[in-house]
C-alpha cells in the first residue's frame, strides 16, 4: 500500500503541473479559439530564459522574475500580436498549423542558441523527504503540489470573484454582447494570453528541476496538457484542473501497474473513451453545434 | 483556376511533368532520394487532402497510415513477396483501419476529432515500437528489397525515383477522377453543410467513413513506397510529428485544391533542403517561413493564386459592366 500512496502523491504533483498548463490551454481556446500546439514548448522555453539570465550572472530569484516577465512578453504579448491576431478571423485550423510551426521554431531556436543537451535546473523547493502518516514523501512533490494548487486557486478566485474576472468570462462567452455592455474585449483577450504565459512560466519553474531542461521536453508535456484539457472539459477551467490531476495520477499508476511499454497508451485510450462517450468532458458543458 | 486559358494550363502541366522526368537524370543519389521522398509524401498528403480538404474531416493520423503501409510492405517484401502484392495489402489494411477510425467522426467533429485521431496516432506508434515479433521493435526492419518492375531492377536511385513518380501519377489521376465523380461532390457537400447534404439524400454516414478510408488507403500506398525507398524502417519516422507534418503540407499547399498537396509536400520536403546552407538555422527559418505564409494567406499557397484570380475576374466583370452601361446610356 505504501507504494500506492507514493504513486498517488507523485501523480498528483505531476498532475498539478499538467493542470497549470491545461488551464492556460483552455483559456486561450475560450477567448480566442486558439488551439495552441506549441503549449508544451511554451513550458520548455521559460526554463531556458531563466538559465540564460543566470548565465549572465543574475541570482536565482532575479532570474525567475526576469524569466517570467520575458515569457509574458514573448509568449503572451508577442505571440498574440504577431501570430494570433492576424490569423484569428481565418478559422481554427490555419492558426493551429501556425502554432505547430511555432513549436518547431522554438525547439530549434533553443537547440541552436542554447544547447542540444539536457541542462540541470535548480529547484525552488528544498529537496529531501518529510514523513506523512508514516510515509516518506519528497518535499519537492509537496512543494510543487502546493504551489500549483495556490496558482490555480488564485486564478479561479480572479475569474469568479473579481469584476475583472467576470469581464474576462463575458468576453469569452459572448464577445458581441460583452462589447455592448462596455467590456474592453480586446484587453481581456490580451489578459488571458498574459495569464497563460505566466502559468506556463510557473509550470516551467516547477517541472524543469524534475525532468531537466531540454529543447524536446515540451513534447510530452504539451500532449499531456491537451489530454488533460479535453478529458476535463475543453471549455471549463475547473475541468482542466480535474483533468490534469487525473491524467497525472493515471500516468503514474499506469507506469507501475501496466507494462511500461504501453504506459503511454493508457491516457490515450482514456481520452478516446471520454471523447466518444462524453465529448464535452467530464466536467464540461455541451458546446452548441453550429450547424 | 479557370482564369488561365485551357491550352496554356495543359502546356504548363506538360512542361512540369517533362521537367520531373528529364531534369533529375543527372541528379546525385541524395537529390534523387529527396525528390522520391517528395513524391511519396505528396501521395500521403493527397490522401489527407481528400479527408480534410474535400470532406472536411480533420485527421491527425495520416502518419500512422504511412507507418501501417510501410510495415506491411517491409514485412511482406522481406519474406519474398513482390512489392505490388504488398501495395495491395497495404491499401486493404489502411482502408480497413481508416474505415474504423472514421466511426468517431460520426459522433464528434473538429478539434475533438483531431484529438481522437491524435490518440490513435500515438497508439499506432506504440504498437510499431512494442510488438517486436512483428515489426522488429526499435531495431526496425532492414534490407528491404526494391522491386523489379517489368523485369527491370530498380535498385539504383534513378529507376526507383521513376517508380515513385509513376505511382504519384497513377494516384493523381485516380484522385482527379474521384473528386469529379459524384463521390467527390458528396465529399464536398459533407464539408460545406452536412445537414443539407443529408436532407438531399446523401448518405453522410457512408461518405464520412469512405472519406476516411480512401484518404487512409493513400497513406498506406505512400508507406508501401517509403519502405523500399529508405530500405530500412524503424518506428521513429512514423510518430506523431509525421502526421502533423502531413497536415501542415495540406494546409500550406492549400486544403481542398487538387494541386495543394504537391506544393505543400514541396515546401515541407524541399524547402528545408534548400535552406541547408544556413546550417543549424534551417529548420528555424522553415518554421518562420511557414508561419509567415499562413499569416499572409491562411488558405495556403494556392489560396493566394485563387484570390488573385478571383480579384482579376471581378475587375474584368466590372469593366465589362461599365462598358455595357455606357453603351446603354449612349443608346438612350
Amino acid at each position: 500500500m505504501s507504494n500506492l500512496f507514493d504513486l498517488l502523491v507523485a501523480g498528483l504533483a505531476t498532475g498539478a503541473i499538467y493542470a497549470l498548463v491545461a488551464v492556460g490551454f483552455t483559456l486561450l481556446w475560450q477567448t480566442s479559439q486558439t488551439i495552441n500546439f506549441a503549449q508544451g514548448e511554451f513550458v520548455m522555453l521559460p526554463a531556458f530564459l531563466m538559465l540564460a539570465a543566470m548565465h549572465a550572472g543574475a541570482p536565482f530569484w532575479l532570474a525567475i522574475i526576469l524569466g517570467i516577465l520575458l515569457s509574458m512578453l514573448l509568449l503572451g504579448l508577442a505571440f498574440k500580436m504577431l501570430l494570433v491576431d492576424p490569423m484569428m478571423r481565418h478559422g481554427v485550423l490555419p492558426l493551429a498549423i501556425a502554432t505547430m510551426a511555432l513549436a518547431i521554431g522554438l525547439k530549434e531556436a533553443v537547440k541552436q542558441f542554447f544547447s542540444a543537451e539536457a541542462s540541470p535546473f535548480p529547484s525552488i523547493v528544498p529537496t529531501g523527504d518529510v514523513s506523512i502518516l508514516g510515509h516518506a514523501v519528497s518535499l519537492q512533490s509537496i512543494g510543487v503540489l502546493v504551489l500549483a494548487i495556490l496558482a490555480v486557486f488564485g486564478l479561479t478566485a480572479l475569474l469568479n470573484r473579481t469584476s475583472l474576472g467576470h469581464q474576462m468570462q463575458a468576453a469569452a462567452q459572448n464577445p458581441t454582447v460583452a462589447r455592448i455592455i462596455g467590456v474592453p474585449v480586446e484587453r481581456m483577450i490580451l489578459l488571458t494570453f498574459l495569464i497563460n504565459a505566466f502559468l506556463v512560466a510557473l509550470a516551467s519553474l516547477l517541472i524543469t528541476p524534475i525532468y531537466l531542461a531540454k529543447f524536446t521536453s515540451g513534447e510530452v508535456l504539451g500532449q499531456a496538457a491537451f489530454i488533460a484539457a479535453i478529458v476535463g472539459g475543453f471549455n471549463q477551467v475547473r475541468g482542466a484542473i480535474a483533468g490534469g490531476l487525473l491524467i497525472g495520477v493515471l500516468d503514474n499508476l499506469a507506469a507501475a501497474y501496466v507494462t511500461t511499454q504501453y504506459r503511454a497508451a493508457v491516457p490515450m485510450i482514456f481520452l478516446i473513451a471520454v471523447i466518444l462517450f462524453r465529448p464535452q468532458g467530464l466536467l464540461g458543458r455541451a458546446e452548441e453545434r453550429t450547424v | 483556376m479557370s482564369g488561365f486559358a485551357k491550352p496554356l494550363k495543359i502546356a504548363f502541366g506538360l512542361i512540369v511533368i517533362a521537367a520531373l522526368i528529364v531534369v533529375p537524370m543527372n541528379f546525385n543519389r541524395y537529390g534523387l532520394f529527396i525528390l522520391s521522398q517528395w513524391a511519396v509524401m505528396a501521395i500521403a498528403a493527397m490522401g489527407l487532402n481528400l479527408t480534410l480538404g474535400y470532406a472536411g474531416q480533420v485527421s491527425l493520423a495520416q502518419g500512422a497510415f504511412v507507418g501501417i503501409g510501410a510495415y506491411a510492405a517491409a514485412i511482406m517484401t522481406t519474406h519474398g513477396w513482390p512489392l505490388p502484392a504488398a501495395i495491395v495489402v497495404a491499401i486493404a489494411l489502411s482502408f480497413a483501419v481508416g474505415w474504423v477510425l472514421g466511426y468517431p467522426a460520426l459522433r464528434v467533429q473538429h478539434h475533438y476529432l483531431a484529438f481522437v485521431t491524435l490518440a490513435f496516432s500515438t497508439l499506432a506508434f506504440l504498437v510499431f515500437r512494442n510488438e517486436s515479433w512483428l515489426t522488429g521493435g526499435i531495431y526496425g526492419i532492414s534490407n528491404i528489397p526494391r522491386p523489379h518492375i517489368f523485369s527491370i531492377a530498380t535498385n539504383k536511385p534513378l529507376p526507383f525515383y521513376y517508380v515513385c513518380l509513376g505511382s504519384l501519377a497513377i494516384v493523381s489521376l485516380a484522385v482527379w477522377w474521384l473528386i469529379r465523380s459524384p463521390w467527390g461532390r458528396a465529399f464536398m457537400a459533407l464539408r460545406e453543410n452536412p445537414l443539407r447534404a443529408q436532407s438531399l439524400g446523401v448518405d453522410t454516414r457512408r461518405y464520412t467513413l469512405m472519406a476516411f478510408a480512401i484518404g487512409s488507403a493513400l497513406g498506406g500506398v505512400a508507406g508501401a513506397l517509403y519502405a523500399p525507398l529508405t530500405q530500412y524502417i524503424d518506428p521513429v519516422p512514423f510518430n506523431l510529428s509525421l502526421s502533423l507534418d502531413l497536415l501542415m503540407m495540406v494546409i500550406v499547399g492549400g486544403a481542398g485544391f487538387f494541386l495543394g498537396p504537391f506544393l505543400g509536400a514541396m515546401i515541407a520536403v524541399l524547402l528545408p533542403e534548400w535552406l541547408r546552407f544556413t546550417e543549424g538555422y534551417y529548420l528555424m527559418l522553415y518554421a518562420i517561413a511557414v508561419m509567415g505564409l499562413l499569416i499572409w494567406s491562411p488558405t495556403g499557397i494556392l489560396g493566394i493564386l485563387d484570390r488573385y484570380l478571383a480579384e482579376r475576374r471581378t475587375k474584368a466583370a466590372s469593366a465589362q459592366r461599365a462598358v455595357a452601361k455606357s453603351r446603354l446610356e449612349t443608346v438612350q
